[in-house]
């Protein structure tokens, strides 16, 4: 399986008033044809960063270096016209504030359509009646209504399948979808979850989803790239992952998820948090980034940052002591 | 289909029958709109209103009174007729007032634009540029500008207009350096949209009832301008007729003809105030947040 979108050793630094910021430190994953990735780490990791960084919309005080390819064609090297092209037809994204994320002032088919236009040169007829089929894709109800419709008329969810219609209305060969979910409620965040299912097998699209909610992770995703401070310290398939979690802090992570049906079979009642919280990076680690709040810290972690190592048959952490003494709950499985 | 035209055709036709519903509701707001229809009106037919030709002398009838039979408003130093040279003086004043913030608006607002959304050395000049000119008071500014392109009314326009682009750039940034970080123009320049959708589209689309606001505003202020401006000899020139030139050709005679000052002023004051009403009801309107 060739990969669709290969990200490689991608540093991101922000240079800033008090000095440069490290905000992703070579940070290398790959997403297949028809495969859900999820990025997964705490607020301010550089999840969304990275993102930003492949669809290279990041601010110019942010230098960026690696390499990020798109079915063999490197992205950070095309001309501004040239990834103009490549974002909303081949790469699109989906973003956490269905609220705010369309313009007040436009209806919802113009809205739609202007990705069309631009994209596939449709006529505004053709534009429209696309439109339809995108709305019915991502089951809004009364599609050809909604087209007339201004955002203030429609709900949160209703707002969301619109963003969805839109980012894969030129069928995109990879989607961004950076939280969600986040805004929605469970009912809606599950039929949200169903869409992206069917979109990869209808329209064959790989996604990149960003978030901090393992549930969803488990949900839908294939692979899983855990971060901390801008640092990938685990990756692997999500079952993988989830039942045997090498690093100490996806360990943490796994913790932290409420699970009633362990509540229910007489688990601990209590969710276990991390103390501390992450840190700022200004320039390369000197130690590793997570010890000042890892159990399992020792001297070795303060001397450097180790590199992902293989722990398992297609399962890598940064850890000195991966996997030891990991203290999982039986239960803990996707 | 035909139940999807239906309701999208009721919902349009119910929401405009709100707005007006809320124009209409504003007394203050229909009066000043009949106020700018009358002095548009007189000022696109000037010439077929007026009941005399008003550049003819007669000095048979100097400083007629107001409401003498052939001369309703009275007659000038010259005997010219006074009802006359207002009707026809109308179309410089709006001519002013209307071109001067026509002109300031589009340089204003493009300076604006490009100036917030690009940021950098541009916004940065273009900013300080704005505050330089706005430390000027308005009619300082304007009478310079005029006393340096020469007396005339095309030149008292560029004046006005150039007096009027600063405050036309800081409103138009201010709204652009928030509307830019709006998360749908995010999601514009993520779905590969071109700088001109991003910023004619979006961005200008939004900032529109700020502006359409801040013109009702400076359209009285450039007919005042246009005014103060022939009233010193720097805009429209005699004998041609307008507002201004008459306000000051009337100083010289307040002590035998008050009258005579009075029908240019309260034509300028009329003017300013319906512009000033309309445009206080249209904010009320066009704010979403003003519906009680």
């Amino acid at each position: 399986m060739t990969p669709r979108l290969q990200v490689d050793e991608l540093s991101v630094e922000f240079d800033t008033d008090e000095g440069p910021v490290l905000a992703v430190d070579r940070m290398s994953f790959t997403v297949g044809p028809r495969e859900v990735v999820a990025l997964v780490g705490e607020s301010g990791c550089g999840k969304s960063v990275t993102s930003m960084a492949i669809l290279r919309l990041l601010p110019r005080r942010a230098s960026v270096t690696g390499s990020i390819s798109l079915d063999g064609r490197e992205l950070t090297s095309l001309s501004e016209t040239a990834i103009r092209e490549v974002r909303g037809r081949d790469v699109s994204m989906i973003f956490q504030e269905p609220m705010t994320s369309l313009n007040p002032s436009f209806t919802i088919g113009f809205q739609i359509g202007e990705v069309l236009r631009r994209h596939e040169g449709m006529s505004r007829k053709q534009a429209n009646e696309r439109a339809v089929e995108l709305l019915d894709l991502v089951r809004m109800p009364a599609a050809r209504t909604r087209l007339r419709e201004y955002p203030h008329q429609l709900s949160g969810g209703m707002r969301q399948r619109v963003m969805i219609a839109m980012a894969v209305a030129c069928s995109p060969q990879v989607l961004i979808a950076d939280e969600p979910t986040t805004a929605l409620d469970v009912t809606i965040q599950a039929q949200i979850l169903d869409i992206l299912r069917d979109l990869r097998a209808d329209v064959g699209t790989s996604i990149l989803l960003i978030t901090h909610d393992l549930g969803v992770v488990a949900d839908i995703a294939d692979r899983v790239e855990i971060m901390y401070a801008g640092h990938q310290i685990e990756s692997g398939p999500v079952d993988d992952l989830f039942s045997r979690p090498q690093h100490p802090y996806t360990v943490g992570l796994l913790g932290a998820v409420p699970r009633p049906d362990l509540l229910a079979e007489g688990g601990s009642r209590r969710l276990r948090e991390i103390p501390g919280l992450v840190p700022v990076l200004r320039g390369l680690p000197e130690s590793c980034v997570f010890a000042p709040r890892c159990t399992r810290a020792t001297a070795v972690c303060g001397e450097s940052m180790p590199p992902l190592a293989r722990t398992g048959p297609e399962q890598y952490a940064a850890c000195h002591h991966a996997g030891e003494d990991s203290p999982v709950r039986k239960g803990i499985q996707a | 289909m035909t139940v999807a035209v239906a309701t999208e055709l009721t919902a349009r036709a119910q929401q405009r029958r709100r707005l007006r519903r809320r124009f209409t509701r504003r007394p203050t707001a229909v009066i000043g709109l009949v106020g700018i229809v009358v002095f548009v009106l007189v000022a696109l037919f000037g010439p077929l209103l007026s009941p005399d030709d008003p550049n003819a002398t007669n000095y048979n009838a100097i400083f007629v009174s107001p409401f003498s039979p052939g001369h309703l408003l009275g007659t000038d130093d010259l005997g010219r007729d006074v009802l006359s040279r207002l009707i026809v003086g109308t179309r410089a004043s709006m001519e002013a007032g209307v071109l001067a913030t026509l002109i300031a608006a589009v340089i204003g607002v493009l300076c604006g634009l490009f100036a917030g959304y690009y940021r950098g050395w541009l916004d940065t000049l273009v900013a300080r540029a704005t505050d330089v000119l706005l430390s000027f008071p308005f009619a300082v500014l304007a009478v310079g500008l005029a006393s340096i392109l020469g007396p005339s009314l095309t030149n008292a326009i560029i004046a006005l207009a150039v007096s009027l682009i600063p405050t036309f750039i800081r409103v138009t940034r201010a709204e652009v350096l928030g509307l830019r970080e709006q998360d749908y123009v995010q999601a514009a320049l993520v779905s590969g949209a071109t700088t001109r959708f991003i910023v004619f589209g979006h961005i200008l689309r939004n900032c529109l009832t700020p502006l359409v606001v801040q013109a009702t505003v400076a359209i009285p202020g450039s007919i005042i301008g246009a005014a103060m401006l022939s009233f010193l000899g720097l805009g429209e020139q005699p004998p041609t007729a307008s507002w201004g030139t008459m306000l000051s050709e009337s100083q010289n005679y307040l002590g035998q003809a008050a009258w005579f000052a009075l029908f240019p002023g309260a034509a300028i004051a009329l003017a300013t105030l319906s512009f000033n009403m309309f445009g206080d009801g249209l904010a009320d309107v066009l704010d979403p947040k003003g519906d009680q």
